[in-house]
């Protein structure tokens, strides 16, 4: 039994499909990264694993012990109210909600929970600072932070990388693969498909054709030389 | 001019003013923030429309309580608006502006067709602007006022992390299991009872200056939501309380009064923003 088992699934809006005939499992500890084109329902896929949004056709089952609420995400960007005065604490717990149930306050454990997230991200000096005055790659992390609040098991990353600088994210892309390590089980969208090769276990194309493999079955796939050269890169090729 | 003003603190009366006018402010202030951020402060408009109109039929049926009908009547609405503004295509905006409009036409036409005083534009500018006086009230409106006060505090004290946690980021808690589709609704009715409260003491149009005065302030000094919450509240208590005892003094209409006082206050949060901006720049 796998974490999450997705059967011919296809997402897309209001009976509107995006992107279909999708197939492919996580294990537990796997490394999933989902690479695609702009607007090929990358992160409709997202939302449909999230329960956010219904699947238009087909299945996603969520097995092995994970439940609905043990799931971390972290989202493109734009969701997130910018104006919002909040500081870096009150945010990172609030990932605890879905541990609260209706208990309306967060108890012991679940501010140690906070700080140790806090702490694991790089970000203590921050921690009482205004969310809407860090910079991008600061916000990355407090969100991410705030999702690992969320679960031990399963983060899903949509774009955690995008506007940040290429030191910053080379950082971010060490931290994941480290929560990676630790046992966390991560489904990244990435539009960087050498850090894709570089880092992950399994890959999920979706567009025109949809592949889902192994990062080596990938490599030597007629989607993956295609999009490979296609990104003017060379990893992998012959 | 203070022994006046003691003079007038000794009447039961005030007293029930400033008691109610206190429970109200704290009460407006305090979903100040979720209803500027999450773009529900057009919702808050039309509500006190609805409330207006509701009033009027209240009047014209001759209820000998109010609130009995605008209570239900407004707290369907914003359950209603909500609804709207989320699931269909159409813009919330434009149903919300009809549905307002429209309440505010049927409501005044109400009065001036059916009137229940010789004074029909008295009446309507007193709903629409709150009391010309100072104001007056039964010992069970006060309870009323005290009781659903009360209500709103604990509902909000109860559920201020999933405010909080709805408010930022509506998604990330979907995703995590929280019921924010709930929690949106609470909120909803909570609005709404705040705006049938605070109709009695600014009047409807007045309204969403009470709620989005003092959370404005806050946003620009203070950088917390707890922080936010909590000078929210303070700044509203206080600006009640000058507007209240000034419109005794120099007799003015009361809910103008209060809000020319947090037009005021949140000038003055603005300039010491600047100056601490400046101070470090
Ligand atoms: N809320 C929505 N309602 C209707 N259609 C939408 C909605 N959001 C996105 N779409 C459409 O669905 C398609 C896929 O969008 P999606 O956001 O999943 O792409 P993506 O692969 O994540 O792209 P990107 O790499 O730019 O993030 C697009 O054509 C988009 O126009
Ligand atoms: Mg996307």
């Amino acid at each position: 039994m796998s974490y999450i088992k997705a059967v011919n699934l296809s997402v897309g809006y209001d009976r509107e499909v995006v992107s279909e005939n999708i197939n492919f499992t996580v294990e537990p500890g796997d490394y999933l990264c989902i690479v695609g084109e702009n607007g090929s329902g990358k992160s409709t896929l997202m939302k449909t694993i999230l329960n956010l949004i219904k699947p238009i056709g087909g299945t996603i089952t969520v097995g092995d012990g994970l439940r609905k609420n043990e799931i971390g995400y972290l989202p493109q960007q734009t969701m997130v109210q910018r104006d919002f005065p909040a500081s870096v604490t009150e945010i990172v717990l609030s990932g605890c909600q879905a541990r609260c149930g209706l208990r309306p306050f967060y108890n012991r454990e679940e501010k140690e929970l906070a700080k140790e997230n806090i702490r694991r991200m790089g970000i203590e000096d921050l921690a009482n600072r205004c969310y809407r005055e860090l910079s991008g790659g600061q916000q990355q992390r407090v969100l991410l932070a705030r999702a690992l609040c969320a679960t031990k098991k399963i983060l899903l990353l949509d774009e955690p990388v995008s506007g940040l600088d290429p030191k910053v994210t080379a950082e971010m892309y060490e931290l994941i693969a480290k929560l990676n390590k630790e046992g966390v089980t991560i489904i990244m969208i990435s539009h960087d498909i050498t850090a894709a090769v570089q880092y992950a276990s399994h890959i999920l194309h979706v567009g025109d054709t949809v592949y889902f493999g192994t990062k080596e079955e990938y490599l030597n796939s007629e989607e993956g030389r295609f999009f490979l050269s296609g990104q003017g890169k060379d990893g992998g090729m012959e | 001019m203070i022994e006046t003003l003691f003079f007038y603190l000794g009447r039961p009366i005030v007293q029930y003013a400033i008691i109610v006018g206190v429970l109200i402010a704290v009460c407006s202030s305090l979903l100040g923030v979720t209803l500027v951020l999450k773009r529900f402060s057009y919702i808050g408009d039309g509500l006190s429309h609805v409330a207006f109109g509701a009033m009027a039929i209240a009047t014209v049926v001759g209820l000998s309580d109010e609130m009995l009908l605008i209570l239900p009547v407004t707290i369907i609405s914003a359950i209603l608006l909500l609804r709207t503004g989320q699931n269909t295509k159409i813009k919330g905006d434009a149903a919300i502006a009809m549905i307002s409009v429209g309440a505010l036409a049927f409501g005044y036409l109400l009065m001036n067709l059916f009137p229940t005083s010789s004074n029909v534009t008295g009446d309507v500018c007193s709903t629409l602007f709150g009391s010309t006086a100072i104001l007056t009230l039964t010992t069970v409106e006060v309870w009323v006022c005290v009781i659903l006060s009360l209500i709103v505090l604990i509902l909000f004290v109860l559920f201020y992390n999933k405010i909080f946690a709805v408010t930022f980021d509506e998604n990330f808690g979907k995703a995590v299991g929280t019921r924010t589709g709930t929690y949106n609704l609470l909120i909803a009715v909570i609005i709404a009872v705040i705006i049938v409260l605070a109709m009695k003491l600014v009047g409807s149009l007045l309204i969403s200056a009470l709620v989005i005065f003092p959370a404005l302030s806050a946003m620009r000094l203070f950088k917390t939501f707890k922080s936010v919450t909590v000078f929210s509240a303070a700044f509203s208590v206080i600006c009640t309380l000058v507007g209240i005892l000034t419109s005794i003094l120099i007799t003015t209409p009361v809910g103008a009064t209060i809000v020319a006082v947090d037009a005021i206050g949140f000038l003055v949060c603005w300039l010491i923003s600047l100056a601490f901006r400046g101070r470090k720049g």
